[in-house]
């Protein structure tokens, strides 16, 4: 009997433990109290959203991450580059969610979601004021104008464009 | 002998899961302390870190376009903002964000990204050192 409560307690033991091992290793975050996109992974979040929005996977084809995965020590001017498992599991992240087709075409990948046909097919009616406003300041800033842009929401009745 | 061994790996999980939890937890104080030995151990003639020497480098320029303060602001105790995406980053002095230099892996990244983004290339033990004790004295 006693032996028995032992051997349950040291099972007990392994799995708590091993639960423990698993948790992500401190990546506390600049912006830890967003809500989450709709594909998410904690650590994308962290690292990607530090510097800019972390911009959904699905608005680039699979070879433009791992293209820019490939170049984080000069990240358009920046040096952003990550540890090998970080860049691994984000790495993974982007492919498993890329956006898939619409964006594909024969050359060299697309590195900027603002060059994408479909970023500027979608932004044809903002006029040029819109893009010079300072509280817009960058194509790049998303949720300049798309309220949920921080929570994945992209929707038209989100949008509210600053004066 | 089985259940030995059994109870031997239960402990060394135990002690690895606590030293994986804990590994990279530290204060700033910490933080100053190892970058303390790395300068004595790189720089003999090391006399220890200036608040004062801090804030000029945070300040200052370094040949690139950017500074510190470009992006962190001329009073850190205030949030900052990124220069180019325009990105708010929390405020970096330790008195107005407990997180900050809290992480020592999250310390040595942002070092290495900022130092080559402003500089051009990694900081001394000496220029962290400065920067940290200028931090800590910034109150408000």
């Amino acid at each position: 009997m006693l032996l028995d409560i032992r051997n349950k307690f040291r099972m007990l033991a392994v799995v708590v433990l091993l639960a423990g091992g698993t948790m992500p290793v401190a990546h506390a975050d600049d912006d830890d109290d967003e809500r989450m996109p709709v594909a998410t992974n904690a650590l994308w979040q962290a690292e990607c959203g530090s510097c800019h929005l972390a911009y959904p996977p699905r608005l680039l084809p699979a070879e433009s991450w791992q293209e820019l995965m490939t170049g984080l020590d000069k990240h358009f001017g920046s040096d952003a580059s990550l540890d090998a498992p970080s860049a691994r599991e984000i790495g993974a992240f982007l492919d498993k969610n890329a956006g898939r087709n619409r964006h594909s075409k024969p050359g060299k990948p697309v590195l900027r979601i603002t060059e994408t046909r479909w970023f500027v097919h979608e932004h044809d009616e903002v006029s040029a004021d819109v893009w010079k406003n300072p509280k817009v300041k960058s194509a790049a800033n998303c949720a300049a104008c798309h309220t949920g842009a921080e929570t994945g929401n992209y929707s038209e009745r989100s949008i509210k464009i600053p004066r | 002998m089985i259940r030995t061994l059994h109870v031997l790996v239960l402990v060394f999980m135990a002690v690895a899961g606590l030293v994986s939890l804990s590994a990279s937890a530290q204060t700033p104080e910490d933080a100053l302390a190892t970058l303390k030995n790395e300068a004595k151990t790189s720089t003999p003639a090391f006399q220890g870190f200036s608040a004062g020497a801090g804030e000029r480098f945070f300040k200052q320029t370094h040949g690139n376009e950017l500074s510190c303060a470009s992006c962190h602001t001329e009073n850190p105790f205030m949030a900052g903002k990124h220069a180019k995406t325009g990105k708010i980053i929390k405020a970096l002095a330790p008195a107005a964000n407990a997180e900050r230099f809290s992480d020592s892996a999250k310390v040595d990244k942002w070092f290495k990204r900022n130092c080559n983004d402003v500089l051009g290339r990694v900081c001394t033990p000496q220029e962290k050192g400065d920067v940290i004790a200028y931090l800590l004295a910034v109150k408000g």
